[in-house]
Order: structure tokens, then C-alpha cells, then sequence
């Protein structure tokens, strides 16, 4: 028996943030090209994420159930459509969308666009071990998502090489490395002359001033022993 | 075809229009017909270093908009008959280039010299993209001070990121560093980087150090590039430059303090 004092259910307004996507053209193909390039620019960082779209500038009833197919494929969860006139918000129930007001002026702080935006630096993305075979100038970014990076070259000042496995430098590190970007406390960074700006393992970094000693410009091995960076020389 | 040459350097005032003056006019006294294009558009200063600004009409931007055409654009030289400039527009701004016009105008003056030069503005926007897109080499232009090594470090990135060869997956760029203001005396002391300094940073290859002179301000105030100042020490290291750039091998000079005799010490020089 439950007593009257304690329903089983509660409904309660909360305020949750949520991603808004705003864009110019509704097709399928072009939402999917959009979103793919946005997604690959940070990947992980929105898996799952729920999401809402802007429909003020929409002049026709875009296909919703084609749209959310769409993002269950992408990973995305469509929650509903904000700024829908009564023809959008209709075909966005009958899709099982809910249709919210549009977030307050001033609000909109960061919308997730799907306007084409250059990223600011090429990043290789893969899955598989990635060798370069020139030198990283400063300026550059390589990610290499779920395997290492072999760099047979120089990682230059404001250079920045990531890898969620290990890293490997056959040349001089001057810019930032970071190994076990997603999480892996066991990957190691190893370089032939180290004079880094940052190392970082798995969220545990050390800059160049925590760096100046006897290992600086040495061939060194950094990897991380009960979550505390540890450097040995390579030879 | 012409060879297409970018001279860049990521960080202003390093040297790169002297640079684009000499090397342009050291090319066409070996006898290559050449011209140099003002590529900093809205601060036009190619045509001062060359002495040739009383005879600007048309510009670059007039011929990409086809207002003009390049018979009309390009400035003769008063000294080299197979030198030619086309000068920067000064009333415009960068985003008057547009990599449709550049081409056009760089594939039809590819039709008639030996050599392109190509005058980079500062910076890593649009107008200095513009200038290196196209290019076949690259001279990097490069002072021996941290701050100018890490611009060209960026933009060396660039040239082997955002080019047409890289985007089109063609042979890279050939990449020449070019260090200037050189002052031996400063590198002994300790207050400047070495040639070996640089080098190990950049790690290209070296095309000719270029000692800090009295003769490229001089040169630049009367507009006569410094390599036709033969007897100076720049015009010198330019003429070794130019040698190295069409594949002649030269010893590098003005690398090390040069040994004051007696007369000097006591008279000065």
C-alpha cells in the first residue's frame, strides 16, 4: 500500500541546459554533413547529447522523423523543436517532438551552429596507430583518437600532439604532448629531446618550469606511477 | 612555366619586401626574366624599396577586378630590362584577393617569365594565405630572435597544410630559410641566436644569412634594392643568396666577427 502522503510519481519544473542547433537549410543530407564535420571536431564531447533545434527560420515542415533517424544514428538525442509557428509544432508532435519556447535573448551563449565553422587547426582523427613522417609546426594539432602517435620529426613550439595511447617523438618536443587523453593511466610519452611546454598523461600535466633540470633536452621516457608523473631517461 | 616564389615570414618587419626587392632583381641580373608581386594590399611598399613609385597607374587588384589589364599594371624597371613589378593597390584591403583572381593573373604571367616573386604580407590571414597558396618554393624570411622563429615555425605549418600542392596532394612546397639581420658580433655575445640555433628549430634548409647592414636602410630610403649595392656586405649575401636559390653552390659568408686590423680599431669602421 503506498499512503496518499507518498505518491509513486512526482512531476516537478526543473531547468536543464540544453544544446540548441541552429541552421540554415533542414535537409537530411546537409544536416548529416554538418553535423558529422561538428561532431569529428570533438569527438566523444557530444555523444548522447540532448538536443533541441531551432526552427524560427524554417519557411517549410522539414521531414522530423527522417531528422531524428538522423541523430540517433549520429548518436544525438532529439529531445524537440523551439521557436515552431502551429503548422511546425504540429508535424513536430505527430514525430513525437516536444515543442519548447525559444531560449531568452541573451541566453543563446553558446548555440551549437551548424554553419559551417573552419576549424581552427587540422586535426587527424583515426582509429589506428598514426605515423608522421615531417615535423609538426607550431601552430598545428594532431588527435589521434584510441591508438598512438609516432612522430618521426620535431613537435614545434605551440605545436600540440594528442593521442589517447602513447606518443612517441623521434625528434625535439618544444610544444605540448599529450598521451591517455581519454582516461588511460597506463600510456607514456617518449621523446628524444625533451623540452616541452606541457606532458600530460591522462590529465596529469607538468609544464616546462616543472620540467628545468637534468632531463631537460635528454631523451626521456614520462609516464605516470600511483598518479604522479615519473620521468626516466630513455638510455 | 614560372617558378612561383613566396617570400613569408609569418612576423612583420623581418625583411621580407627587401628580400622580395633583391632576390627579385638578383634573378633578373643572371639574365631570368622576372616580376615581383606586391601581395601586402592597402600597404604598398614594393614599389618605394624598388624606386618605382612615381610610375604606378594600375594595380594588382585592378587587374583581378579587370579593370586593368597586366600589360597596363606592370611597372617596368628603370635599371633591368627583364625586371618587372605589379604593385599592391594602397586604397584597398586584403580581402580584395581572391584565390579565382590570383590565379588567373599568376597563370597568365606565368606565360611570360621565368620567375614569380611573390611579396607576403605579414600575418597568417587571408592576404598573406593568398601569397603562398600558389607557390612552388617558399623563401622563409626569419630574424634571429625567438619570437620571429616561432612565426616561421607557423608558417611553415601553413605552406605544408594550406597550400594548393598540399591540398592537391602534389610534391610540398620547397621551403628555403632566409635568416637577415644577422649580427655575428650580438651571436658571440650571447644576445642573439645562431645560424645553428635557427636551423635546429626550423630544420630546413639553409639559403643565406644576410648581415645586419647600414646599406639596406640606405638602399631602401633611395629605392635601390641593396643587391645592386655590390660593395656592401648585404648586397654581398644577397648576390651568394640569389647563386644558392638557382642551385649554384657558394661557402656562406658574414657568419663569424670579422677580425678588426689596427687601422680600423684605432679609426673605427
Amino acid at each position: 500500500m503506498v499512503a496518499m502522503s507518498d505518491p509513486i510519481i512526482e512531476l516537478k519544473g526543473s531547468l536543464f541546459p540544453l544544446s540548441v542547433l541552429y541552421c540554415q537549410d533542414f535537409s537530411v543530407a546537409a544536416l548529416r554533413q554538418e553535423l558529422s564535420n561538428k561532431l569529428a571536431q570533438a569527438p566523444g564531447f557530444f555523444t548522447q547529447a540532448p538536443v533541441v533545434i531551432s526552427v524560427e527560420n524554417c519557411d517549410q515542415i522539414p521531414d522530423f522523423n527522417a531528422i531524428k533517424q538522423l541523430f540517433t544514428e549520429l548518436q544525438l538525442v532529439l529531445v524537440g523543436v523551439c521557436g515552431a509557428d502551429a503548422a511546425l509544432k504540429k508535424a513536430a508532435h505527430a514525430a513525437g517532438l516536444a515543442a519548447l519556447q525559444p531560449p531568452k535573448a541573451g541566453k543563446t551563449a553558446e548555440p551549437v551552429k551548424a554553419a559551417p565553422a573552419a576549424p581552427a587547426a587540422p586535426t587527424v582523427i583515426t582509429t589506428e596507430n598514426k605515423t608522421i613522417e615531417q615535423n609538426i609546426r607550431s601552430g598545428q594539432q594532431i588527435y589521434v583518437k584510441g591508438a598512438d602517435l609516432i612522430i618521426r620529426g620535431t613537435v614545434g613550439a605551440g605545436a600540440e600532439v594528442i593521442a589517447d595511447g602513447n606518443i612517441h617523438i623521434y625528434g625535439a618536443l618544444r610544444g605540448k604532448a599529450i598521451a591517455g587523453a581519454g582516461g588511460d593511466a597506463s600510456k607514456k610519452i617518449y621523446c628524444y629531446n625533451m623540452q616541452p611546454e606541457l606532458i600530460s598523461i591522462a590529465g596529469n600535466y607538468w609544464l616546462s618550469d616543472n620540467l628545468q633540470g637534468d632531463y631537460w633536452g635528454k631523451p626521456v621516457c614520462i609516464g605516470l606511477q600511483d598518479g604522479q608523473l615519473m620521468l626516466a631517461e630513455l638510455f | 612555366m614560372a617558378k612561383i616564389i613566396v617570400v613569408t615570414s609569418g612576423k612583420g618587419g623581418v625583411g621580407k619586401t627587401t628580400t622580395s626587392a633583391a632576390i627579385g632583381t638578383g634573378l633578373a641580373l643572371k639574365g631570368h626574366k622576372t616580376v615581383i608581386v606586391d601581395f601586402d594590399i592597402g600597404l604598398r611598399n614594393l614599389d618605394l624599396i624598388m624606386g618605382c613609385e612615381r610610375r604606378v597607374v594600375y594595380d594588382f587588384v585592378n587587374v583581378i577586378n579587370g579593370e586593368a589589364n597586366l600589360k597596363q599594371a606592370l611597372i617596368k624597371d628603370k635599371r633591368l630590362d627583364n625586371l618587372f613589378i605589379l604593385p599592391a593597390s594602397q586604397t584597398r584591403d586584403k580581402d580584395a584577393l581572391h584565390k579565382e583572381g590570383v590565379e588567373r593573373v599568376l597563370n597568365e604571367l606565368s606565360d611570360e617569365f621565368d620567375f614569380i616573386i611573390c611579396d607576403s604580407p605579414a600575418g597568417i590571414e587571408s592576404g598573406a594565405m593568398m601569397a603562398l597558396y600558389f607557390a612552388d618554393e617558399a623563401i622563409v624570411v626569419t630574424n634571429p630572435e625567438v619570437s620571429s622563429v616561432r612565426d616561421s615555425d607557423r608558417i611553415l605549418g601553413m605552406l605544408s597544410s594550406k597550400s594548393r600542392r598540399a591540398e592537391q596532394g602534389l610534391p610540398g612546397i620547397k621551403e628555403h630559410l632566409l635568416l637577415t639581420r644577422y649580427n655575428p658580433e650580438r651571436v658571440q655575445k650571447g644576445e642573439m641566436l645562431s645560424v645553428d640555433d635557427v636551423n635546429d628549430i626550423l630544420a630546413i634548409k639553409l639559403l643565406g644569412v644576410i648581415p645586419e647592414s647600414q646599406a639596406v636602410l640606405n638602399a631602401s630610403n633611395s629605392g635601390q634594392p641593396v643587391i645592386l649595392d655590390a660593395d656592401s656586405d648585404a648586397g654581398q649575401a644577397y648576390l651568394d643568396t640569389v647563386s644558392r636559390l638557382v642551385g649554384e653552390t657558394v661557402p656562406f659568408r658574414f657568419l663569424n666577427v670579422e677580425k678588426k686590423g689596427l687601422l680600423k680599431r684605432i679609426f673605427g669602421g
